[in-house]
């Protein structure tokens, strides 16, 4: 067989496979670059993929707590009328009801920066800047005593901060293995 | 089909203590023949003389481009509690009215609701679904072009992961069946296999778990194993027949058949293939399951076999003695219901109810037992088996094994004290 006529051979094999995906599917997502869609793109991991630029003090996320967050979390994370984010060390074990605070119960320090950018404050979501949140993170984080006060949060130190409940957590025995 | 015990299908024998009787009586039509009528419950009494009512004298109503029950049945309602913060009112639940339903089908107006952030006011017309990340080729869907897919359709139910957590207080609460249980519907689900537009986008090898999120205020996420997402996932359009409804979704929610409710993301807007868990809020914080040692049990994916009886149940008292259906339902996040056992005698002796077909996998299967009730005190009671084999747990293995504080996919056999009045209520027994 010559190049040409292999070549002519490869063109109508790959155009008979396109022709067969075609047939599955209608093949009509249309490509978007990941720049296109990085309002989106909000999610981080507990590696700190996804955490963006920008820096936030202990200082400076008091006043943001106590401008935006204080009035449904309680002053200093007491709670009340919502979720408590301070405290309750030592109550997971046993049998009596546990107080699951960020600082008790959350295993990994950039889930608190993925879950207030998307969804705090509760009456406006999304309207947080990245400095606003990661000071957010530092005053939560050191009103439970994980950080130290002078402390500053940015993408390269907060997912380093060792929650206090990090190895708390262990797969549902009875969920198909992933892996 | 002959009886094991070779006792005629048509016998009022019990086929368990406190009144259950065999289930083929009434449920597979086989006391007719001969039988000489049923000495159940009938108190002799003449029916009224019959008149023409006045909608039989007159024309009905004429047409309308959107049907609504009777207005007779105005109590068949969803359930909600006022918000624990009026500043947030859109926090929360509203529940199934299961013991005013029959059969399988949950009606869409009658869905449960569960919202962490309100229900959204979505434009299909701007909406978009997006996959990315791990992908060769990141790809954005329009609904339209969504709707042009091939479809499949599926009976499914969804149960949130904190439904029947009320039944791991300590003292039995007084609620009935839709306060306890309200947190699980069950609907045909139609939509485009979400493995069709991950084979479009193409998956890169290192991709081991999606994470799926909503449109939402909160953009609810979770991450779903990439296997479970290739195996039976739907991107769903339609809700029996229709459009989802808002509440459940609308324009695009995902069905995770089986897997506990809040994977189910609703307002579905991306999808990002990635290597490991993103450990979400709802991963993390909640929907775990807290044990005694301090450590908690994380992605609690299936929904695990359970059953609860709607009829008879608090808020439907027993009218005096004499016959009564038990009904209810059973479902498995792992497969398929084989076995639905009724006790009329708070769990000393068990009988099999019938089960209603079609039973279908991960989905609700309905039962039904003919029960003969005395006039004394009973504690109704189901139990179910799935294909897998596993058997729905009494609550005290339950708590042998997690405590009390696990109140999520909390899967107790559930029970019905009935007074000498004939009035139900919650127990623990």
């Amino acid at each position: 067989m010559s190049m040409l006529e292999r070549s002519i051979l490869a063109a109508a094999f790959s155009i008979a496979a396109g022709l067969a995906v075609a047939a599955d599917t209608p093949q009509l997502g249309q490509p978007i670059s990941e720049a296109d869609l990085a309002a989106w793109d909000i999610s981080v991991g507990p590696n700190g993929v996804g955490l963006p630029a920008g820096k936030g003090t202990v200082a400076q996320g008091e006043a943001v707590y106590a401008a935006k967050c204080q009035a449904c979390h309680g002053e200093k994370g007491a709670g009340r009328p919502n979720d408590v984010l301070v405290g309750g060390f030592d109550s997971l074990p046993g049998d009596k009801p546990a107080l699951k605070t960020v600082g008790s119960f959350w295993p990994y320090p950039t889930t608190f920066f993925d879950y207030v950018r998307r969804a705090m404050p509760w009456t406006s979501p999304k309207t947080l800047t990245n400095d606003e949140v990661y000071a957010v993170a530092a005053y939560v984080f050191s009103l439970n005593g994980i950080i130290k006060a002078d402390e500053v949060m940015d993408a390269q130190t907060l997912p380093k901060v060792r929650m206090p409940n990090r190895d708390g957590f262990t797969p549902f025995p009875r969920s198909p293995k992933v892996d | 089909m002959a009886r094991k015990d070779n006792k005629p299908d048509g016998d009022l024998t019990p086929a368990a203590g406190n009144g259950i009787l065999n289930r083929r009586l009434f449920l597979e039509r086989t006391l007719m023949a001969g039988a000489g009528g049923i000495a159940l419950g009938a108190s002799g009494a003449s029916a009224e003389p019959l008149t023409n009512p006045k909608w039989t004298m007159e024309p009905g109503a004429p047409f309308n481009p959107y049907g609504k029950p009777s207005r007779y049945e105005d109590k068949t309602v969803r359930q909600f509690a006022a918000p624990a913060n009026p500043a947030t009112p859109g926090v929360g639940s509203s529940r199934t009215p299961h013991h005013l339903l029959d059969g399988m089908i949950t009606p869409n107006s009658l869905h449960f609701e569960r919202s962490h952030g309100g229900v959204p006011d979505i434009d299909p017309q701007q909406h978009r679904l997006v996959i990315h990340g791990l992908v060769k080729k990141p790809l954005s869907f329009t609904m339209e072009a969504l709707s042009r897919y091939p479809m499949t359709s599926r009976v499914s139910f969804i149960e949130c992961g904190g439904n029947s957590g009320g039944l791991s207080a300590p003292a039995a609460a007084p609620l009935n069946v839709q306060g306890i249980h309200g947190l699980l519907s069950c609907a045909e689900w139609t939509g485009v296999k979400l493995s069709t537009l991950l084979d479009e986008a193409g998956v890169d090898p290192a991709a081991k778990w999606i994470l799926a999120e909503g449109a939402d205020s909160q953009s609810v996420s979770r991450s779903i194993p990439l296997a479970k997402a290739l195996d039976d996932v739907l991107v769903c359009l339609y809700q029996n027949g229709e459009r989802i409804r808002p509440e459940n979704g609308y324009p695009v929610r995902l069905l995770v058949p089986g897997y506990s409710g809040n994977m189910n993301i609703k307002w579905l807007r991306r999808i990002k293939l990635v290597d490991a868990p993103i450990m979400t809020k709802d991963e993390t914080s909640k929907y775990t399951i807290l044990l005694p040692t301090g450590k908690a049990w994380q992605f609690v994916f299936p929904l695990e076999v359970k059953s609860t009886i709607t009829r008879p149940s608090p808020g439907l008292d027993l009218k005096g003695p004499g016959f009564y259906e038990i009904s209810g339902l059973a479902w498995s996040g792992n497969g398929k219901i084989v076995k639905v056992e009724v006790s009329a005698d708070g769990g000393k002796s068990w009988a099999p109810a019938a089960l209603q077909e079609p039973v279908l996998s991960k989905a609700l299967t309905r039962f039904r037992a003919p029960w003969n009730w005395n006039g004394g005190p009973a504690i109704l009671q189901s139990r179910a088996t799935d294909d897998t084999g596993m058997v729905q747990p009494s609550r005290a293995q339950i708590i042998a094994e997690r405590g009390l504080r696990g109140a999520y996919h909390f899967n107790v056999i559930q029970s019905w004290n009935v007074d000498e009045k004939g009035v139900l209520a919650n127990v623990h027994a």
